[in-house]
């Protein structure tokens, strides 16, 4: 057993991403983690000054964005438990609605279309308002081997 | 490059390099390093970090930074379209993976501002590991120009 799919056992069975996200180098970077909420995947991006892509306007990189979306979909399909293989993004669209603050970035994701082989997701990134969302992604990932 | 022969290429990268990486935290953070430009074309490479890896099973880099790299790619080829200092902004980003990235090396993007209006910029770009006719991604971005002076770069 290797230690992403023990990461990937212990999100399955106590809803703890702890050691999922300590297995990825980046998201320790990044300071992605997720948490179960209400039963769901919710995908935080804990502020960092080198999060910052506008240094005078003090906004966060669209990069960092589309990171935070890409991780929070992968989690959820990964909690959801219907693939063992760690999901393979085929293309992700991040559509950036307003400008991110220099704080916490939360996400939630929503399977559009959950196939065997294609998973369609949709995912929210909002900071202090759920209901004012500062990026907005569409991506598929591949679930089975190519 | 053909005209890479310049004395002062060298220099303006240089320059480039201190403004639009240089200046940028993040693209700062991820060691972003200018590679070549001419007008409307940036080409940024990423350093292979074992600390940037997304699947530590095949040490291969997150698509989160590989999308950093891109954006601010991208973003940098329209700042070297403009005609005069405009704030800009992404609007939307679609990264097509088409191919796996290798472990152990560096990531390099090719971004292409092929299109400006007054107030919209369209942009394609080609990420790969030193050789375009096997990219790992490709991506096309549209981004806002404001009418507004220069406040520092999106």
């Amino acid at each position: 057993m290797t230690k992403m799919r023990d990461a990937v056992d212990e999100l399955r069975s106590t809803g703890d991403c702890t050691a999922l996200q300590k297995a990825i180098p980046y998201a320790r970077f990044m300071g992605i983690t997720a948490k179960i909420v209400d039963d769901d995947v919710l995908g935080t991006m804990r502020y960092s000054e080198h999060l910052i892509g506008n240094a005078l306007a003090q906004k966060l990189h669209g990069g960092t964005l589309g990171a935070l979306l890409e991780s929070t979909a992968i989690f959820k399909l990964l909690w959801h438990g219907e693939t063992n293989a760690v999901p393979k993004t085929i293309n992700i669209t991040v559509e950036y609605l307003r400008g991110a603050d220099p704080e916490d970035v939360l996400a939630r994701a929503e399977f559009t279309r959950h196939g065997r082989r294609v998973a369609n997701v949709r995912v929210f990134a909002w900071q202090r308002d759920p209901a004012r969302p500062v990026a907005v992604a569409s991506a598929h990932f591949l679930l089975v081997p190519d | 490059m053909s005209d890479s022969f310049l004395p002062q290429k060298d220099e303006i990268k240089r320059r480039l390099e201190g403004r639009y990486v240089g200046a940028v935290p993040h693209n700062r953070a991820l060691d972003l390093r200018v590679v070549d430009y001419r007008p409307e074309h940036l080409s940024l490479s990423l350093p292979y970090r074992d600390d940037l890896v997304g699947n530590p099973e095949t040490g291969v880099l997150h698509g989160g930074c590989i999308t950093s790299l891109i954006d601010a790619t991208c973003g940098g080829a329209v700042i070297l379209s403009l005609t005069a200092p405009r704030r800009i902004a992404t609007l939307d980003l679609r990264i097509d993976y088409v191919r796996p990235a290798l472990p152990e090396q560096e990531v390099i993007c090719d971004a292409h501002c092929y299109k400006i209006t007054r107030h919209v910029a369209f942009v394609r770009a080609i990420a790969h590991h030193g050789d375009q006719v096997s990219p790992i991604a490709s991506a096309s971005g549209t981004f806002v120009v404001f009418r507004d002076p220069d406040k520092g770069e999106s």
